[in-house]
């Protein structure tokens, strides 16, 4: 009976901490629980442990939220040799910290400067590489088909023809856009391509990087067509008490035609009964025909923590990660994107219209509240969301929003 | 006391001696140290961390990131437009959330009769206070919801019609769009606080009637002989014997309402644009919370809401100390 409990609690104490490690054991912490990342980490991992056979890989998987709080203090207290993190300044807290180790040599031995070429700036700071992402996914619009169908509608290229696509579209009791800004971010999303599309990609990592005010003028002429966007498309009513789950409803109901979206949102589409002929992804529209076309492509990257033990095999498993077979496989799994120009993609609809518009893309921006640090991210998007409630604050907003941006990049 | 006591024998040890003032203190120690660890502590070391600029991170090598910056956290927070609307709204809930005391007290004295059944009444009066906060948040969001609520499904019956959208699906269109509460800056405090306000009027209730089954049959025999009937009676009569009801129940209204965190966090998350936040949730907010990570800053929120606590308490604890030493 003692035995028993002895062997059962260093069973748990070695399962639940992996703590107690050797010397060829290789401490992984990741972060998605779902069944479809979860099970294209474990299929990577069951890989890597078979073409290495002598490295002892312990995985810990933690839940998505559960994760950003515990990150905060096992790369202090409890390192593992390797942790998921998030690309852009999400990583910059940690890597000012000295928490993080780079990994440079990581990307010169195995020819990523090439391969990954796209997101080497995202995974830079302070003139270092600090980790290696395995995927990514785009955003777009997406809409419904069969109402485009209907209306005889193609999807629009430019602004003009998204303006006169909302025209029509209104006039048939159709409203253009859903949305659902309760929880902020969607919002950050339309705004990003909008900026995007009136500045391009520089200005919109000038400002996220408080480079430039929220009240230049640049930034004001995205406020501008923001709200003849409003006006002249709208987007459904209620949008505040909304999540981006919710806003699938009118969506699906054919009340609401498109969706500014990730494409993690097709499994929502999915689920809510649409089937692939009833929605289509486009790309969003251009603005100015002068301004190369960036794209929205949050990436998930491997990072490995100062502390960590076995540094050594944890850079074999960023090397790994990033192979173009691995992540041809993972991301197949998962239904995203594969970041290395080498691998391949899936035959979903969806993941080859994103492959083709990522890969011609001038730059790929991580999301606003990925490139902007928490605190303006948290300003700016509630910002964003009052502004879509009533466009006549916005030079209010704007001010406010430079008076926090001095506050954060001081 | 003890000294009186002569023995013959030898002198009893000083433990013995003084049995009477030790024991007390010996069964009060763990409590002590947990509240020492847990509640004390935290608080000066909330107070200290509230005149550094911290993000939350330690080192690689265990230091702490943190950074001097004096009284700069209450500066910033003089200047900061959400500190002032988490006060502005921790002031409404104050002022709506006292409407428990006399509601709770209409309840119990409507419920203090005999009548069959009355027990049932009584306890579907308690029952929001026996369920979760977070529940009876999720249950009024839902009723709010201008969708598929309450508020949205009478909307519709009075100023939407329903016809077929494009696809032929059944849609509604509205003469004007219908409420949304939790989505105006102006309303949805209000709208949080009438929720909170259902399980505390229940908790109110419960302490009144509890004091209705303390006052005195004869008094009220007495006041009606003198002619005293209606309003009278019940504010002359009925109100002064339920004094320590009352006491209570606006203790522990205004704790509950500096307190308000839970209903927030779920019918809002202090928004539309922070404009529902009162000064707990917004120290969540800035220091907890994803897109805080301002430990700092939000320590000093802590300590402004620390010190308006304190004010109350101390007033509730002199009052009590004041009844005590008048005998009752």
């Amino acid at each position: 009976m003692f035995l028993k409990l002895k062997t059962a609690t260093a069973a748990i104490a070695l399962s639940a901490m992996g703590s107690a490690a050797f010397a060829a054991d290789l401490v992984i912490n990741f972060d998605d629980l779902n069944p479809g990342p979860k099970k294209g980490f474990e299929d990577a991992v069951a890989q890597f442990k078979a073409e290495n056979p002598d490295i002892n890989v312990v995985v810990n998987i933690n839940d998505r939220e559960a994760h950003k709080t515990a990150i905060r203090n096992f790369l202090t207290a409890d390192a593992p040799d390797v942790t998921s993190w998030y690309p852009g300044n999400r990583m910059a807290p940690f890597v000012d910290a000295g928490l993080f180790q780079p990994v440079d040599d990581v990307w010169e031995e195995n020819g990523f400067n090439e391969d990954l070429a796209a997101i080497k700036p995202t995974m830079s700071r302070d003139g270092k590489i600090w980790g290696v992402p395995y995927s990514y996914y785009q955003w777009g619009i997406y809409y419904r088909k069969d109402i485009f169908d209907l209306l005889e509608l193609e999807e629009p290229q430019t602004w003009d023809e998204l303006l006169a696509a909302c025209g029509k579209m209104k006039a048939n009791g159709v409203t253009p856009f859903t949305i659902g800004t309760k929880f902020l971010w969607t919002a950050a999303g339309v705004f990003d391509y909008l900026n995007l599309r009136t500045n391009g990609y520089d200005v919109h990592n000038a400002l996220t990087a408080g480079e430039i005010k929220y009240t230049d003028d640049r930034i004001r002429a995205t406020f501008a067509n923001w709200e003849t966007l409003i006006n002249e498309c709208g987007f459904v009513d209620n949008h505040a008490s909304m999540s981006w789950q919710d806003a699938i409803a009118p969506f699906a109901n054919g009340d609401a035609a498109m969706y500014v979206m990730g494409n993690f949102s097709v499994d929502g589409y999915k689920n809510a009964g649409l089937t692939e002929d009833q929605i289509d992804f486009m790309p969003f529209p251009t603005i100015d025909a002068s301004i190369p076309g960036a794209e929205e492509a949050p990436a998930d990257a491997f990072f490995i923590p100062a502390n960590a033990k076995n540094v050594e095999d944890a850079k074999k498993f960023l090397a790994f990660v990033a192979r173009p077979d691995v992540q041809t496989q993972w991301n197949k799994t998962i239904g995203q994107l594969p970041i290395n120009s080498k691998a391949d993609i899936s035959d979903d609809k969806f993941i080859q219209e994103g492959f083709a518009l990522l890969n011609g893309a001038a730059g790929l921006a991580q999301f606003f509240d990925r490139d902007a640090p928490a605190a303006m991210a948290k300003a700016g998007m509630e910002g964003f969301q009052e502004f879509m409630l009533d466009p006549s604050k916005v030079d209010a907003i704007l001010t406010r929003l430079d008076t926090v941006q001095e506050e954060v990049y001081k | 006391m003890t000294d009186a006591v002569q023995h013959p024998q030898a002198a009893p040890s000083w433990l013995k001696r003084n049995k009477l003032a030790v024991a007390p203190w010996i069964f009060l120690i763990p409590a002590l140290i947990f509240f020492a660890i847990y509640v004390v502590i935290p608080i000066f070391e909330s107070l200290w961390l509230s005149l550094y600029e911290w993000n939350g991170l330690y080192g690689p090598d265990g230091e702490s990131t943190a950074e001097w910056v004096g009284f700069a956290n209450y500066a910033k927070l003089w200047d900061d437009p959400n500190f002032w609307t988490s006060l502005r709204n921790n002031i409404a809930w104050l002022i709506l959330y006292m409407l428990a005391v006399p509601l709770g007290l209409f309840i119990a004295l409507f419920l203090n009769q005999t009548v069959t059944g009355m027990r049932f009444y009584k306890s579907m009066f308690f029952f929001p206070f026996v369920i979760s906060q977070v529940v009876v948040g999720l249950i009024f969001g839902w009723f709010y919801n201008p969708d598929f609520g309450v508020v949205g499904t009478v909307w519709k019956a009075i100023f939407c019609e329903e016809t077929t959208n494009i696809l032929g699906n059944v849609t509604f269109t509205c003469s004007r769009p219908a409420p949304d509460i939790l989505s105006s800056p102006e309303w949805a405090t209000y709208g949080i606080i009438a929720a909170g306000l259902w399980p505390q009027i229940a908790y109110c209730m419960i302490l009144y009637l509890t004091g209705l089954n303390n006052v005195a049959a004869d008094q009220i025999e007495a006041a009606r002989l003198d002619g005293a009937k209606g309003w009278k009676m019940l504010w002359y009569v009925v109100v002064p014997q339920l004094k320590p009801a009352t006491f209570i129940a606006v203790v522990v209204t205004v704790i509950g309402a500096l307190r308000s965190f839970d209903m927030i966090a779920i019918m809002t998350q202090g928004g539309p644009f922070g404009s529902t936040n009162v000064l707990s949730h917004y120290m969540y907010e800035v220091a907890i919370s994803e897109y805080g990570e301002r430990y700092g800053y939000g320590s000093s929120v802590a300590t402004v809401l620390f010190g308006i606590m304190l004010f109350f308490i101390s007033y509730f604890l002199w009052r009590m100390y004041q009844d005590e030493k008048g005998g009752r």
